[in-house]
């Protein structure tokens, strides 16, 4: 059996890479270059909107350098998770950046298009066919929720990479993927034994995280009957048995276990090991097909708009009593607005948080000390933008003013800018964690092919 | 009585998707590894996270030097109440803990 090597130039797409790593990399003689593009961590906002994180700029700019190094390497070029979220807008989106490229470079290409996103009628008749699973903890699903709903996705696994690869593309632009089914699709291919392919996958899949260097970007795996060995292209880099193995840890619950599309990989028997002082060798990992197969599921849906106000306390003995200060500020504006827009509290939420307190921890902060000013950060929560605005513009004259007691000289605080609130449009929340039961890995994806 | 952070070399917080959040204690070293996880012990992090016992998973890695916990989040990721997207800020209050 031959070797497949896969090179993952970082992480994801946009975060920026050596580019004399990639050199290496591409010396290497790669078999396929793969690169996540997305991911859950920044939150539900993309995944809602189905818009990128990252600028077109950047994005255009390490694709450009990617496609060169593919034509270089003559070896197929895959994203997962195209546009942070992975919904079919934004595959066209990096289609529509390829083609841009492909002309200023004067290249001619095929490509692959792997569509993930999910149609709610679909998704209704599953629901009513109990071929939906919920994961811990999940939100309650039923036809409402999924009629919120304003993109939902299904992560691909290899079997979908697979049969886009098979299209013969030079680059494959995928929706949705599980950030391991980019690399361990061609490995699978090949006949690695699905254990080690899985493994590999995951350990690179954050680029060279896996390294003593993880800015550093690039990372080459070479699966071969056995194992895999992994080594990271920058000189600046070294994989080491404990980086390797310590990104099993990275944000997975379990550090053993790691659930796909068809199946688990088990990793607790496995075994690392330097092969010279750069590069190492995993063997041992399982897999572990399952009866059933399932793909999770992402969904987002709209939890309101927004409007934020931030105020700032200077003043010693506000800065001492800014939590009894706005809990007092609190009632008073409740009242204000119930009296003024005849809004009742459950129809918006006006949430306080104290900069230089407790922002970040809120309940659970230990430490709290003497700072020597405070920030009042003010987030209106509601059902339409006006809403947002108009509580935003009734409280504004009793943030910057409203006394602690009743004798005092009214107080005027800092505000930082003008206008003082900022209206930051819709807000999503994710709503769904849970796995859809196919018949046929391909029943909840589509791919389409083209040449340019 | 030591504050946890002085006595290992790292401690993370991150999400594990959008509603779990994974905790990783790197003693960096066999003595570190065994003091710590004779001394915490499950009850003090769900007192520290405010977190029902129960969901809380705990794995020794003896092979790192590494204690994990992982918890469903109290508050799914992105929620309007949540206040850390990432998570990543928690792991200062188990640095903080004093053993």
């Amino acid at each position: 059996m031959t070797i497949t090597k896969v090179l993952v130039p970082s992480g994801v797409l946009g975060l920026g890479f050596d580019i004399e790593a990639l050199r290496r990399g591409i010396k290497n003689k790669p078999d396929i270059i793969s690169i996540d593009g997305g991911s859950t961590d920044s939150g539900p906002a993309s995944l809602g909107s189905g818009t990128s994180k990252y600028s077109r700029a950047a994005i255009k700019s390490e694709w450009k350098t990617l496609m060169q190094a593919r034509k270089e390497a003559n070896v197929p070029l895959i994203i997962g998770t195209c546009g942070t979220c992975g919904t079919n807008s934004m595959v066209d989106w990096m289609e529509e950046i390829t083609i841009e490229l492909a002309e200023e470079l004067g290249q001619s290409l095929k490509i692959a298009k792997l569509y993930c996103e999910q149609n709610i009628d679909f998704l209704k008749n599953k629901l009513k066919i109990n071929r939906i699973f919920p994961l811990e903890p999940a939100p309650t699903l039923n036809v409402h929720l999924l009629d919120d709903l304003s993109h939902v996705v299904a992560l691909a696994g290899a079997e979908q990479v697979i049969e886009a690869i098979n299209t013969g593309a030079d680059i494959i632009l995928a929706g949705r993927t599980t950030d391991t089914a980019i690399i361990s699709a061609l490995p699978l291919m090949n006949g690695v034994d699905p254990g080690s392919a899985w493994h590999g996958a995951k350990i690179a899949e954050c680029g060279a995280l896996c390294s003593s260097n993880p800015t550093s970007g690039v990372v080459i795996v070479e699966f071969d009957k056995t194992g895999f060995n992994v080594e990271a292209m920058s000189d600046s880099a070294i994989c080491t048995p404990e980086s390797v193995s310590a990104h099993m840890l990275y944000e997975n619950a379990d550090p053993y276990i790691l659930y796909e599309p068809g199946g688990y990989m088990d990793v607790t028997n496995a075994c690392y090991q330097s092969i010279n002082s750069r590069k190492v060798r995993v063997q041992g990992g399982l897999w572990v097909s399952s009866k059933k197969y399932t793909v999770k599921l992402e969904g987002a849906r709209v939890s309101g708009y927004q409007t934020s106000l931030l105020v700032l306390l200077r003043d010693n003995n506000y800065v001492k009593n800014a939590i009894k200060w706005t809990e007092k500020l609190s009632i008073f504006l409740s009242k204000e607005i119930k009296q003024r827009m005849n809004l009742d509290s459950q129809e918006y939420s006006l949430n306080f948080r104290h900069i230089g307190l407790n922002a970040v921890l809120g309940d659970l902060e230990k430490n709290i000390g003497n700072p020597s000013e405070v920030g009042v950060l003010c987030i209106i929560t509601s059902k339409t933008p006006n809403v947002c605005t108009e509580i935003a513009k009734l409280i504004n004259p009793f943030l910057l003013h409203f006394p602690l007691t009743v004798d005092e000289e009214l107080p005027t605080f800092a505000f930082p800018y003008s206008p003082v609130h900022s209206d930051r449009g819709c807000v999503y929340e994710f709503a769904l964690h849970h796995v859809l039961e196919l018949n046929d890995p391909m029943d909840a994806f589509q791919i389409k092919t083209l040449e340019v | 009585m030591y504050l946890l952070g002085d006595k290992v070399k790292k401690i993370r917080s991150k999400n594990a998707g959008p509603f779990w959040i994974t905790i990783d204690i790197f003693c960096g070293s066999k003595e570190a590894f065994k003091e710590v996880r004779h001394s915490l012990d499950n009850i003090q992090i769900s007192q520290l996270f405010q977190i029902p016992g129960q969901t809380l998973k705990r794995f020794e890695i003896e092979s790192l030097n590494v204690i994990k916990f992982s918890f469903p989040r109290k508050v799914i990721q992105g929620h309007i109440h949540d206040r850390d997207m990432h998570g990543a800020q928690l792991a200062v209050l188990l640095s903080e803990l004093r053993l």
